[in-house]
């Protein structure tokens, strides 16, 4: 054993550089992660606490609170932009190849630009007396509206501003996708007399579903983490009206300074994302008996 | 290839809704530069100048001969910019961003390179326990292990370094795998080819396997430039001292210090999008051959 290891040194060698790395910042700060939510640190040491970081949280009525805003988050915003990217890719692939060059880049230009720069700008549009919202509103006799300072308006802001960038991931997958759909079966189709939004329906929408559920899963894990924008649009404001597990996680610890208590709240966060992605591979081996 | 026509009145529909949401998704991005390129005044008005005096002006004065009042409005424009890089620490802020996104990439480049080319084509005990040890930890999300990262970098006395936002990007695993893949379909003849000529292991790597994965390579490294561009969580906590901010996190202390001044905080925004901009025009095909290959196998 011993010299097979040692006759194929160059392989272990070539891994080295990465592997440390991945232990330092990847495998320590997980088996850590178990250790940090039993304990409670203070200035002078840590103690042992047992499960009470877990029995706080889940007594703790501003974690559901952001817990709750954050369900509210992704219950619209992943269908939205699952539907919309959907929709999109649907039309733009019967287009010519440039004209699918150009309306790809343009749906993807706001994802490259980071979600700071993204939100920065919809808080100026949301801005209550000069923002453009609030302007086009008017256009149409609608009274302006306290978006971003009122706790009825501020989360349904942010979900307004997800919905409205462009899902353009989700519209690249998608026509890659539908690009891989054999052209015979729109053919079989249109000998037995189907009109196209039939087609659509009855071969596109089925054909693609391993996009659709990879993006569906894609994204509500995204929108379970979202931080970014309720950091940079209403720091989670006003009061706790936007609120979300990421950020209240990120307040816990680098503003109070209760690792603990934060371990504690990153694990229930983890484990429904991990329940979410179990429920996706039972989806997707289903799809694949399906598809035969 | 195309036989299934679309009518003309299909095509009409078609193109002028995905116009009409091409044009609602710009609009943010430029409202960013149309804001940025206002003077205060101009900007806290109603109904909002959809189109910058310095725009829609401009030529309008060049053409009337007015040259003098044509500069003095593209100076009064470029001025949220000029206060940008002098009264703020905007300019340290964009080379850190560009200093740590560069070195992210090489680094990247290279680990993931070797360890994907030993995934690949070599054979020793352990190897595959080793690589689904890492693909797994993929499906953990960063902001899970934000809190024990924090005391790993603390531990290692980096805390307020750029090394900080730097070293924990070469741990990531997306590259080892997706590099791997496409060494897979290299053939290995040629590397027996080397073998025989009396090329070293390195020197196969260097001089066979990385021409060969230039596409993969290519990939990785937009891939990885953007995001390390615009992540915002982790440094914004590994760091608190503005002389290492990285761009977004300057960003929010701009934000956080000039609430209202909205052309100033637009011209930051501009800064900071500008080469995500350019760089994506520049290597379109390679975001859509990233995020095919990182994505679902159809």
């Amino acid at each position: 054993m011993l010299k097979r290891i040692w006759k194929a040194r160059s392989g272990y060698l070539f891994i080295l550089p990465k592997f440390i790395f991945f232990t330092v910042f990847v495998l320590v700060p997980i088996i850590w992660s178990f250790f940090v939510s039993f304990q409670e640190y203070r200035i002078f040491g840590t103690e042992w606490v047992g499960l009470r970081n877990f029995r706080d949280a889940l007594q703790d009525d501003l974690f559901w609170m952001a817990v709750s805003n954050t369900l509210r988050y992704a219950v619209v915003v992943t269908p939205c932009s699952v539907a919309i990217a959907l929709i999109l890719a649907s039309l733009i692939h019967p287009l010519r190849p440039g004209a699918q060059t150009f309306f790809r880049a343009a749906f993807y230009l706001p994802t490259v630009a980071s979600s700071v720069v993204i939100s920065m700008v919809w808080r100026w549009i949301f801005q209550t007396r000069y923002g453009l919202a609030n302007y086009f509103l008017s256009l149409v006799g609608i009274e302006p509206i306290n978006w971003l300072h009122s706790s009825a308006w501020a989360l349904r802001s942010v979900i307004i501003m997800a919905v409205l960038t462009p899902p353009g991931v989700g519209v690249i997958l998608y026509l890659a996708a539908m690009g891989s759909i054999p052209e015979s079966l729109y053919e079989a189709a249109r000998i037995d007399g189907a009109n196209r939004l039939m087609q659509w329906w009855k071969i596109t929408v089925p054909l693609v579903k391993p996009t659709t559920l990879y993006l569906l899963i894609v994204s509500t894990i995204g929108s379970f983490q979202v931080f970014d924008q309720v950091m940079m649009m209403t720091q989670g404001g006003p009061g706790y009206a936007t609120t979300t597990i990421v950020h209240r996680i990120y307040n816990v610890a680098f503003r109070d300074f209760e690792f603990g208590y934060a371990g504690a709240m990153s694990m229930l966060l983890f484990a429904a994302v991990i329940v979410l992605a179990l429920i996706q591979s039972k989806l997707v081996s289903s799809d694949a008996e399906y598809k035969g | 290839m195309k036989t299934r026509r679309v009518s003309e009145i299909g095509m009409a529909v078609i193109y002028s809704v995905l116009i009409a949401w091409a044009v609602i998704s710009l609009i943010p991005l430029y409202w960013v530069f149309a804001t940025s390129l206002q003077q205060p005044g101009e900007v806290d008005v109603m109904p909002p100048k959809l189109i910058p005096t310095v725009i829609s002006r401009y030529l309008p004065l060049r053409l009337s001969g007015e040259a003098e009042e044509a500069a003095a409005l593209v100076d009064g424009a470029l001025e949220s910019y000029r206060l940008l890089f002098r009264k703020t620490n905007m300019g340290r802020w964009f080379l850190n961003s560009l200093m740590i996104s560069l070195c992210a990439t090489t680094g990247i480049l290279l680990l993931d390179s070797m360890a994907a080319f030993s995934f690949a084509k070599k054979e020793f005990p352990g190897r595959n326990f080793l690589f689904w040890l890492m693909v797994g930890t993929m499906t953990i999300p960063g902001q899970v292990l934000l809190v024990p990262m924090f005391m790993v970098v603390r531990e290692l006395n980096l805390v307020n370094t750029p090394w900080a936002v730097l070293l924990p990007q070469l741990s990531m695993v997306f590259g080892v795998f997706m590099l791997r893949q496409f060494m897979l379909t290299i053939p290995s003849e040629l590397m027996e080819a080397a073998r025989i000529d009396g090329a070293s292991e390195f020197g196969i790597y260097w001089r066979i396997m990385l021409p060969l994965a230039k596409p993969g390579l290519a990939t990785l490294a937009i891939l990885t430039f953007t995001s390390s561009w615009n992540s915002f969580l982790w440094p914004l906590i590994a760091i608190q001292k503005s002389e290492w901010f990285t761009l977004p996190v300057g960003l929010k202390t701009l934000q956080d210090q000039n609430l209202v001044n909205y052309s100033l905080l637009m011209s930051g925004a501009a800064v900071a999008a500008v080469p995500m901009i350019i760089v994506f025009l520049s290597f379109q095909k390679y975001f859509v051959k990233g995020l095919t290959l990182g994505g679902v196998k159809g």
